[in-house]
């Protein structure tokens, strides 16, 4: 269980980490998502102990960690060019963890060998022990990585954008490879990334991030069906923003009437490309067809409203069904709107 | 992920058309133009400079006959010479491969108030002229000088010793040290510091077993030129080294002696054997270097 406490960190006048607070139980696999400049990696690197926060405490498992340097935190990290040791072969790298330690509490030289080949059979790198990582492929360095750092038995395995480096296909044989090694071995582990399809498929729980603070922690269905602010909803998925008025409780769009709990006011509407009805035209138009394009199963409306907004929507559509020509007059109903006040 | 067989294996090589005659393909195929002009540029000039030169020192030295290498060779006074020469140059080039790593270790690392300035003097025994070297540091550790002055009542003669060559060897093969650790130790990335730490290293482990073996092979180039620079030097060591024969006295001085003395032959034979010994170990240095090299995975 690692739990932070208004976690502060400033790098001169920029401030990183806005006082965060978030707790991680055991067993999780949970994934830092944001832009870049979110304070998503610091975050990452002052709970290993990398960078020290300017403020609030760190608890791991019960104990106080604030001022624990990185090394007496038993804490794994996996960086994101995997910073192996060049001149080590692979078991080397592997054993490294193991060698460092005190004379009293060090394994014996057979049984690091020992732990050294059953972690590279883990990470099916058995075979390589003698390379070196220059002779290696970069999912492979990945790997030797990730096997030096479960080496030391860390209590949380961290991974600064793991998947970063490599390319599309290894990507993603290496993602569900991860996640079965993760539930296989029990571990706790944290993930730093700005790849929402990456987050959503591997994490247990998402922690959306912008600006040094957190936008909102939450399984992924969680995140993606109910996002809590207006960031949320541009970053993950494809949503349309569209501008309002809320009167009373009610938000007015284009002729639409839709419930809201946003104060009367100016107000921004959320609605995802696939929660539109297409409904029959000849019971009241309110929008115009630009340009229709077919997408496999589903087909890609580019529309005008009537209002003069431009949205994006995406229907089911079934083999063999026309295609709306441009220029078609269409009736759309919104199935979920997110309305907020339009602050920002 | 098996990479897919090469595309050379599924082209049979018997029955492609015979490929068009490759004669001179090494010239012509380069993708970089000028291969020709800046080769022969090259051959040239290291023949003009260097080749030429050498051998024309080894040519004169093999008409030498064999009893008279004898005579050369087992003269006392020129093995002290040699011993002193190299023998002054190692310990020089280890103290410099010490210090010139602290050195470098602290001018990248830590930013502090005169670091430029103390940057640029490293530089300052490559540019001085080594007799002004030479003359300063046997003011500073003659008996009457400031540091002399302090050293003689502890019993320890620096100037005109052979101690005093090793010093001058020192001051001139410190940059070869800093220069060539330097842009290496810019170069190592942090977050192998961080790796070690958070694996449980202490900073003497990360130390030891990272960062120095990662500037090792740099290290030892340094150390390397800066012995190859103390073996030839001359002009700062006469000066304080006082050229006892056999005693605080440098190869290189003898072949001046026997020069001086018109014995030609005698100052080809030591010249020679001082190229031949020198060529020897820094060819031992390279051998180690690309075993290095190799054993990492070559790329670096």
């Amino acid at each position: 269980m690692i739990d932070l406490q208004q976690i502060h960190k400033t790098f001169g006048a920029f401030t990183a980490l806005d006082h965060v607070s978030l707790s991680i139980p055991r067993g999780r696999m949970v994934a830092l998502l944001g832009p870049s400049g979110s304070g998503k990696t610091t975050l990452l690197r002052i709970i290993a102990g990398l960078e020290h926060a300017d403020g609030g405490t760190i608890r791991l498992d019960g104990q106080d960690a604030t001022d624990l340097s990185a090394r007496d935190r038993r804490i794994g990290f996996v960086f994101q060019h995997y910073a192996l040791f060049r001149h080590m072969t692979v078991a080397d790298n592997v054993a490294f963890g193991l060698k460092v330690r005190p004379r009293d509490s060090r394994p014996s030289k057979s049984e690091i060998t020992d732990r050294v080949n059953t972690l590279l059979k883990l990470v099916h790198l058995d075979g390589l022990a003698g390379r070196y990582p220059t002779q290696l492929s970069g999912g492979q360095r990945q790997r030797v990585a990730l096997a030096r750092a479960l080496a030391v038995e860390p209590r949380l395995l961290l991974l600064d954008e793991p998947f970063g480096a490599l390319d599309a296909q290894v990507r993603k044989d290496l993602r569900r490879w991860m996640r079965r090694l993760h539930d296989d071995m029990g571990l706790t582990s944290v993930f730093v990334t700005h790849d929402q399809e990456e987050a959503l498929e591997l994490a247990d729980d998402v922690v959306v991030m912008s600006q040094g603070r957190i936008e909102q922690i939450g399984t992924p269905a969680d995140i993606y069906d109910n996002p809590a602010t207006p960031f949320v909803y541009q970053f993950l998925g494809n949503a349309t923003r569209l501008t309002a008025t809320v009167q009373g409780g009610t938000a007015h769009l284009n002729g639409w009437q839709l419930p809201a709990t946003a104060p009367d006011g100016p107000a921004v509407a959320f609605i995802r490309p696939h929660d539109w009805t297409l409904e029959d035209a000849a019971t009241g138009a309110n929008a115009t067809l630009r340009h229709a394009s077919v997408l496999g199963s589903s087909l890609r409306l580019d529309v005008t409203l009537q209002d003069g907004q431009d949205i994006e929507v995406d229907i089911r559509r079934d083999a063999g069904q026309a295609v709306p020509a441009a220029g078609s007059a269409l009736r759309l109903t919104p199935n979920r709107v997110a309305v907020f006040p339009a602050t920002a | 992920m098996t990479a897919s067989p090469p595309l050379q294996t599924v082209q049979g090589a018997g029955h492609d058309p015979a490929p068009a005659p490759r004669r001179r393909s090494l010239l012509r195929r380069q993708v970089i133009p000028g291969f020709t002009l800046s080769m022969g540029i090259t051959l040239g000039w290291l023949s003009l400079i260097v080749l030429i030169p050498l051998a024309g020192l080894v040519i004169r030295a093999s008409g030498l006959p064999l009893d008279r290498w004898i005579t050369v060779l087992t003269d006392t006074r020129l093995l002290a010479a040699l011993r002193l020469s190299f023998g002054g140059a190692l310990i020089a080039a280890l103290i410099n491969g010490v210090l010139g790593l602290i050195v470098a270790w602290v001018l990248v690392r830590y930013p502090f108030p005169g670091r430029k300035l103390i940057d640029a003097m490293i530089d300052l025994p490559f540019a001085l002229p080594t007799a002004v070297a030479g003359i300063a540091l046997s003011a500073l550790y003659a008996p009457n000088g400031w540091l002399g002055s302090l050293l003689t009542p502890l019993g320890i003669k620096v100037a005109f010793t052979p101690l005093g060559a090793v010093v001058a060897m020192v001051f001139i093969g410190l940059p070869f040290a800093v220069r060539t650790v330097q842009p290496v130790l810019e170069d190592i990335d942090v977050e192998l510091e961080e790796a070690a730490a958070c694996l449980g290293a202490s900073r003497r482990q990360t130390f030891w077993m990272v960062q120095l073996p990662t500037i090792a092979p740099a290290l030892a180039t340094g150390v390397s030129l800066a012995f190859a620079r103390a073996v030839g030097e001359y002009g700062s060591v006469i000066f304080i080294a006082g050229n006892l024969p056999r005693v605080s006295e440098i190869a290189p001085l003898l072949i001046v002696t026997r020069l001086e003395q018109y014995d030609y032959v005698g100052a080809t034979a030591i010249a020679t054997i001082m190229l031949a010994a020198s060529f020897a170990l820094l060819l031992v240095v390279n051998i180690l270097q690309k075993w290095n090299r190799d054993r990492q995975g070559g790329t670096r």
